[in-house]
């Protein structure tokens, strides 16, 4: 099985990266760019076919060492 | 009074720690692998500035779990001092040992320069020589010392006294962090992260000595606590 966990820097906090991608989008002249926001993007093949486990692993991964949850957030997707 | 130096892969503040002490206080000091079990021997822990772990995945993410960090939470149980700096500082917040978070730097630049600091709380273990609302001249060296924490997080910072250091004067912050924060304290007051570093400040040479004291500070509270002669 596969994890695809997503993790991104919270709603109400400055993501500094994000802030400086928009400035050079609009300066690009790409007007139309509203916030920007940065994240990580990481896979993870799992050695189980339980669903139900993987999802709470997962979940412990994030909460333990993927994501610092004092500033970020994140999500995954399960495959296969 | 024993120091430890504590050396992750990647730390690269250790060896201007290790003489820091040497240096200011002439006490001993051991530099102590990331793989080490026991730190019962050591009075205080430095933890240094570097790039532990390369940065790999956030500043002080892995190092967190390093077999050495169990004993520097207990160390931080059993009262011993303990100090964080700058990659050390980011280290000790990921283990929970120090609340919020450090963030990429607002200007999106790595900061390198004397930064002036407020000595906001001199009642610490880590600033007791210096004087309240002193300013001193201390470098910072730094991509991510944005320090980050929520409202409710702050509001307690701020009723426990444990902000130490903010960066000093108008305009003069160099990484975008709340408040000013350069340092802070754990509620008990034996646990300090600040991203500046004092043992780049310990000689004029240097362009500063007004890191000498934090460590003067630290010999001087543990004298305090073990009935011995104050260096004054």
């Amino acid at each position: 099985m596969k994890a695809k966990v997503y993790v991104t820097i919270k709603e109400n906090v400055l993501d500094p990266q994000g802030s400086a991608v928009q400035g050079a989008l609009h300066t690009m002249g790409f007007e139309e760019v509203g916030k920007v926001r940065i994240g990580k993007y990481m896979e993870l093949n799992l050695d189980t076919s339980d669903r139900a486990e993987a999802e709470a692993r997962v979940t412990a991964m994030c909460e333990k060492l993927l994501a610092n949850t004092v500033v970020e957030d994140f999500r995954f997707e399960l495959e296969g | 009074m024993k120091f430890a130096v504590i050396v992750f892969p990647g730390s690269n503040c250790d060896i201007d720690c290790y003489k820091a002490v040497e240096d200011t206080i002439g006490q001993e000091v051991d530099y102590v692998w990331y793989t080490a079990t026991d730190l019962s021997a050591y009075d205080a822990i430095l933890v240094p500035g570097g790039f532990s772990y390369g940065d790999y995945l956030r500043c002080g993410a892995i190092a967190q779990f390093a077999p050495v960090m169990n004993e520097v939470v207990k160390a931080a149980e059993a009262g011993k001092f303990i100090l964080g700096i700058c990659n050390g500082f980011q280290i000790l917040t990921e283990a929970g040992l120090l609340p919020g978070a450090l963030l990429r730097n607002s200007g999106m630049k790595f900061r390198c320069h004397q930064t002036p600091l407020e000595v906001v709380n001199n009642g610490t273990a880590f600033t007791n020589q210096y004087s309240q609302g002193e300013i001193i001249n201390i470098p910072i060296a730094h991509g991510e010392g944005n320090y980050y924490c929520d409202d409710e997080t702050l509001a307690q910072l701020e009723a426990n006294n444990q902000i130490v250091f903010r960066y000093a004067g108008d305009d003069n912050n160099p990484n975008g962090s709340l408040k000013n924060i350069a340092g802070i304290s754990n509620e008990r007051g034996n646990v300090v992260g600040m991203m500046p570093h004092p043992e780049r400040a310990v000689d004029q040479l240097l362009g500063s000595e007004d890191g000498k004291r934090m460590f003067t500070s630290i010999l001087n509270a543990w004298r305090e606590q073990h009935g011995a002669a104050v260096n004054g």
